[in-house]
């Protein structure tokens, strides 16, 4: 039970953003850091409050969660799960499939430290594997990354309504600090909108059957799918890049960072302008797609110096360097392991880096 | 009809729970035998307009190609878990899908058990024909001792890979699951003369219309089809019968393995 004005961690910001949107059904299976998603669901599945959230079940795995998942949103459902790292893995075959299959759902990936167990701090090195497909045969997803606990609160709405307009599983990229951190937030009034489902398949009335498949064994077939698949994230690409810019009217130089990093930066420009260094931040809310016109256009405008800050080896660098066309220089702040860069050490590198 | 007298029919030409389309299944295979036993049992209960059929991956991949339903894929193994997802969220309608027993003993057995355990009101048909057939003939969970496949191409040695996995008696040992069965589906050869027993077909379409009444009940229902694959068994036809008949059914005996609500008596 929340109030309109509440004070709580991210991950159960996120499971009541999800409550309130009207979601109608939870499979997951617990993994540190994200195990306050399933058990915030839990204790409300049954509260009258939500009476649009029909099923909530842990399985047995995580390849079974998604799989539930995909049955539930084959019915046209607003259904999601919510995992970490080792889990995010086991889910890509699913998340393949319903990328093939053009089912829309929600999955959360509370990004912790390393690969292998690593551990459980915060890290971004699940960037690729979010942004770039993740499984196997060629897709791509969309990817929002939320940078408060509000933001954990108010994207599951977002994302479904992406997920149902384009029909493509959307995911959300946070990771352990932000799952954990507990801030005031004020709920947003979301409408529980209904989609379009249509295409579900529930059963054949009349001549009229769906048959929701990723098979195409025809090899022009499979071409004309891809291709469908291929234009259809040309059209997210122009229509849905999404960005928040802080100081940047004047900038010579442009931190980019997202999440939990764009928090830290913003501190970092604000310590800078005291300085006199004209530094401003590009905050990418879709890391897919990734908001490559606005550094198009900095680079456009004269903007000659960026520096991406990151919790991981390198990784959204590469869609910077890519973005800016090799007509600016990139720094790369970058801090693994759980550890981050303080405001300060970000200010330094700044500092060397305008001179 | 073909039938038996006092036993259950099942009506041959077209139905509306059938597309119509030639299937792509080997000559002697049992998979387009149970395709007509589900499409009369959907048709005669009246079930398709709450239907989904849910495609396993194996040879039973393009069953929504035959059955006329709605459908869904689901990867190698993991139907039960797509059909738990469906069923969960819409318990009105009748899900079900035909898994291979490389696809629900092998690589979807966790899904098949949890699915089972919880008592799922879904139902799967399995066809157990000790192979992998789709991928061309290797070694599978309930390939026989001794069993010549493409990966096990000195007989399959039960020391070193494990004795056949018996799936009907596993869900039997769980409480949820309301309805298990082994059916010998294949004709059988009668000896000493030409003629061949359907006694599976009579025997395997009463299965599957109990399967879905179990379903319609609330319970978990599941039937195993002890079935041939003579292509990859690298055997004529008949002589596929001959072995489903002395060696994969002594592996697999047929029988009730539960009846919770006692629908075979009725």
């Amino acid at each position: 039970m929340t109030t309109a004005r509440d004070f709580l961690k991210g991950n159960e910001a996120l499971a009541y953003g999800a409550l309130r949107t009207g979601l109608n059904a939870f499979f997951g299976y617990p993994i540190t850091p994200s195990s306050e998603i399933p058990e915030t669901l839990a204790v409300e599945y049954g509260n009258p409050q939500y009476p649009a959230f029909k099923v909530f079940l842990q399985a047995a795995s995580e390849i079974e969660a998604i799989n539930m998942v995909i049955g539930a949103a084959a019915t046209g459902a607003k259904v999601m799960a919510a995992t970490s790292g080792p889990g995010f893995s086991l889910k890509q075959e699913g998340i393949s499939f319903a990328a093939g299959m053009e089912l829309p759902m929600l999955i959360v990936d509370v990004n912790r430290g390393g690969p292998g167990l690593g551990n459980l701090g915060p890290e971004q090195s699940d960037y690729f594997q979010a942004t770039k497909g993740g499984g196997h045969g060629g897709y791509r997803t969309i990817v929002l990354a939320p940078s408060s606990v509000p933001e954990m609160a108010s994207f599951p709405s977002l994302a479904f309504s992406l997920a149902f307009q384009y029909r493509t599983p959307v995911i959300i990229l946070t990771d352990a600090f932000l799952g954990q951190l507990k801030e005031d937030l004020m709920f947003p009034e979301v409408p529980a909108p209904e989609f379009d489902t249509s295409w579900a398949t529930t059963g054949a009335r009349g001549p009229v059957r769906h048959v929701i498949s990723s098979m195409h064994l025809d090899l022009p077939e499979l071409s004309r799918h891809s291709e469908h698949l291929r234009s259809k994230f040309e059209e997210v690409d122009r229509r849905e890049q999404r960005s928040e810019k802080f100081d940047t009217d004047d900038a010579d130089i442009v931190l980019v960072a997202y999440g939990i990093c764009a928090r830290l930066c913003q501190r970092a420009v604000g310590a800078l302008r005291a300085k006199g260094v004209r530094a401003g931040l590009l905050r990418p809310i879709t890391l897919s797609p990734f908001p490559k016109g606005e550094l198009a256009a900095f680079v456009e405008r004269g903007v000659q110096k960026f520096l991406v800050v990151e919790l991981n080896t390198g990784q959204m660098l590469q869609d910077v360097q890519l973005a800016t066309g090799g007509r600016a220089r990139i720094g790369s702040l970058q801090r693994v392991g759980g550890l981050f860069p303080s405001p300060s050490e970000i200010v330094r590198e700044v500092e060397v880096m305008a001179r | 009809m073909i039938g038996i007298e006092g036993h259950y029919e099942v009506k041959l030409g077209p139905l509306p729970t059938l597309t119509g389309k030639p299937t792509h299944y080997c000559a002697g295979c049992e998979h387009g035998t149970l395709t007509r036993l589900i499409a009369y049992a959907l048709h005669e209960l009246d079930l398709r307009e709450r239907t989904v059929l849910v495609d396993s991956v194996g040879c039973s991949v393009l069953a929504h190609e035959y059955l006329n339903v709605d459908a869904i894929q689901s990867p190698h193994g993991r139907a039960p878990a797509v059909m738990t997802g469906i069923k969960r969220m819409r318990p009105d309608l009748l899900v079900f899908a035909v898994q291979g027993d490389g696809d629900a003993v092998s690589i979807g057995l966790s899904e098949l058990i949890y699915a089972a355990n919880r008592g799922e009101p879904i139902t799967v048909f399995l066809v157990n024909n000790g192979i992998y057939g789709m991928t061309g003939g290797q070694m599978a969970p309930t390939t026989p001792e001794g069993m010549v496949t493409m990966t096990s191409p000195h007989g399959r040695d039960i020391a070193t890979t494990g004795a056949p996995i018996d799936a009907s008696k596993l869900l039997a040992t769980f409480e949820a699951p309301a309805y298990v069965k082994r059916v010998l589906l294949p004709v059988t050869p009668t000896p000493a003369t030409d003629f061949y027993n359907a006694r599976g077909s009579i025997e395997g379409a009463r299965s599957v219309r109990n399967a879905f009444r179990v379903q319609e009940m609330g319970g978990f229902s599941f039937v195993e089809f002890v079935s041939t694959c003579n292509v990859n068994w690298k055997m004529s036809i008949l002589k596929s019968k001959q072995y489903a008949t002395e060696v994969l059914a002594k592996v697999f005996p047929p029988g009730l393995f539960k009846d919770k609500f006692g629908v075979e008596k009725r």
